[in-house]
């Protein structure tokens, strides 16, 4: 290493110790992620298994890797009815972190979620609208009419903070101050629906806010996947300058980054994910916050590793989430949103409170 | 080796003009170029002209460039909080527009820019737990990881101490001589401008005021006019120009 100034050597060869820490703390990373796959494959296992038929985990193996061997009846539960359920879990609570850590990292803003930004309140809005009043936004199938009116006014909330986000003098910071505005603004439109709308029409209304993955089946699964497994490249391939993007605007821009077409396009990216996985199951709230959190903590900021790590970590939680559903009040099924918002809170409130760099 | 020549820049922010008509000669590579002048006077602004983050009148004109992206440029340090190591924000800097993979080259280039400016002990930091002068140190990094044929540095001595100043002051020198690099730093000290600067600009309300050979151009009359200060220049035992600067008018 130089030492001295004027007398410097210059044509020395580099050092190799950065070389070597580099490539240890990759391969590291490239375990984290290994084990946080395997433990999510255990886990979807669990799911799969309990139920008010409960099966052992030979047998989820063997249904899942020789379905033949299994009984019909043993399939029939496995494959058509809670494989969906479970899979959902999975793909909703990853797509629920990516769209949270990516706010995260273009807003520069360890608060900003989904969940935060309004765009799942913007989503219960669209499905109160349905279920209490009929309003249907965009005519289709019965089983698609809630979740579009939810998708369609999630992506119209994220449009709305888009464009205001566009206007003069709007700042990152005033971007989340939007979203807030968004939750509050839909917080009193359900209140004024759910004081005109009839009795049963409010249960339905609160059933659907709290989130449910039983609303899962296997097309709305393969929307919802087809959507994540799009979305994911565009945003891989924005790896290097989303990941500069934490740097600060200042430092983006001097590395070739431009700040304010990448932050449009990943808002618009995350938003299609979120609203997407919101429509299909209600809101499912603090997945987009404490999944992101547990990725960068496990494997910092750099997106190759962040993204995947925020999208296993997301799916692992939501996963376990669903376990926890099914076990806690046994015979009874708990809806997911109100387990996600009972970890969730005491580690938002860990967030605000704590002024830890670690976590952000 | 790389020309860089300013004709007739300016540059803008809504109404206000930040820059107007910034002509130089034709800066040749190989040279250390010093961008002087008040707080206010547009230093920032011409660094963000050249480099093409504002958009305004005028003509950068680059050549002899081998490269696709010859300039690299350092902005003022700002605090940041990413949860990356040096190393990694070192590496990043090299790889922004590349794929995904980092190849072995990509490794060694980060290594010898650490290396060079002497900050390879850095490279496990947390780059949230650096002092302000060794972010700077940090971007520097950065800069000169893209193997520039310009090298654009705003402000990059305001965080170092002394010995920080000089080393880096001093790299900068080599590397320009070594690679036929051409740096332009904005410089608060003229003392430093004037012991390794070859060239120097000065700024003044958006407008070129001066520009030449830096010991040509950092004269007593130029720091009455620009800086409002009253000083001498002597030379010291090595020959060297030593700037004494007497009071603030």
């Amino acid at each position: 290493m130089h030492t001295g100034a004027d007398a410097l050597p210059s044509e020395q060869p580099a050092p190799e110790e950065g070389r070597t820490f580099y490539r240890a703390l990759v391969l590291r990373r490239q375990l984290i992620l290994a084990a946080l796959a395997l433990a999510l494959f255990l886990s979807l296992c669990v799911d799969l298994a309990l139920g008010p038929a409960r099966f052992s985990l030979g047998e989820v193996l063997a249904a899942l890797f020789s379905p033949d061997d299994v009984s019909l009846q043993a399939r029939v539960i496995l494959w058509e009815i809670r494989m969906p359920v479970a899979l959902m879990a999975l793909v909703v609570g990853a797509s629920l972190s990516v769209a949270g850590a990516q706010m995260q990292t273009i807003l520069s803003n360890p608060l900003a979620s989904p969940f935060t930004l309004g765009i799942s309140a913007g989503a219960s809005f669209g499905a109160a609208l349905a279920l209490a009043f009929g309003v249907v936004i965009v005519p289709a199938a019965v089983d698609y009419v809630i979740p579009i009116n939810a998708f369609v006014m999630a992506m119209l909330t994220a449009f709305a903070i888009h464009a205001l986000s566009m206007r003069r003098g709007v700042t990152i910071e005033t971007i989340v101050l939007l979203g807030i505005a968004m939750v509050f603004i839909f917080n009193s439109l359900m209140a004024l629906i759910q004081f005109f709308a009839s009795q049963q029409a409010v249960s339905a209304v609160v059933f659907w806010t709290m989130g449910s993955l039983t609303k899962a089946t296997w097309p709305k699964l393969w929307i919802s996947l087809g959507v994540l497994a799009t979305v994911m490249p565009l945003l891989a391939r924005h790896g290097w300058a989303l990941t500069a993007m934490r740097l600060g605007d200042a430092k983006a821009e001097s590395l070739g980054v431009k700040p304010r077409a990448l932050r449009l396009e990943v808002l618009v990216l995350v938003s299609l994910l979120a609203a997407i996985a919101v429509a299909f199951v209600g809101t499912i709230g603090f997945i987009g916050l404490v999944g992101p959190h547990i990725a960068r903590l496990l494997l910092g900021e750099d997106q190759r590793f962040f993204l995947p790590g925020s999208a296993l970590c997301g799916a692992l939680i939501l996963s376990i989430g669903s376990v926890l559903s099914k076990v806690l009040i046994p015979g009874t099924v708990i809806p997911i949103g109100i387990i996600t918002s009972l970890v969730g809170i005491p580690f938002f409130l860990f967030l605000v409170l704590s002024n830890k760099k670690a976590s952000w | 080796m790389v020309t860089l020549t300013l004709d007739g820049l300016s540059a803008r922010y809504g109404r206000r003009s930040i820059l107007s008509e910034i002509t130089t000669p034709p800066l040749e590579g190989g040279q250390v170029v010093a961008v002087l002048g008040p707080n206010a006077a547009g230093k920032s602004t011409l660094f963000r002209r050249i480099f093409g983050l504002l958009a305004g009148g005028g003509i950068v004109r680059i050549t002899g460039a081998i490269s696709e992206r010859p300039v690299a440029y350092m902005p003022q340090e700002t605090g940041v909080n990413a949860v990356l190591t040096v190393y990694e924000s070192v590496l990043l800097a090299r790889m922004q527009g590349r794929r995904l993979n980092v190849k072995p080259e990509d490794l060694a280039e980060v290594d010898r820019a650490l290396d060079e400016l002497g900050i390879v002990a850095l490279g496990e930091r947390d780059i949230g737990d650096l002092s302000g002068g060794q972010r700077q140190m940090v971007g520097a990094a950065q800069a000169l990881v893209q193997n520039p044929e310009v090298l654009l540095l705003d402000e990059p001595t305001s965080a170092l101490d002394l010995h920080r100043q000089i080393q880096l002051l001093s790299i900068l020198r080599r590397l320009a001589k070594e690679r036929g690099m051409l740096v332009i730093a904005a410089l608060h000290d003229l003392g430093h401008a004037l012991r390794f600067t070859d060239q120097a600009l000065v700024l003044q309300g958006g407008t070129l005021v001066d520009c030449g050979p830096t010991e040509e151009v950092v004269t007593p009359e130029l720091l009455y006019r620009v800086y409002h200060v009253t000083a001498r220049i002597e030379r010291c035992s090595k020959g060297r120009p030593q700037l004494i600067v007497e009071e603030a008018v």
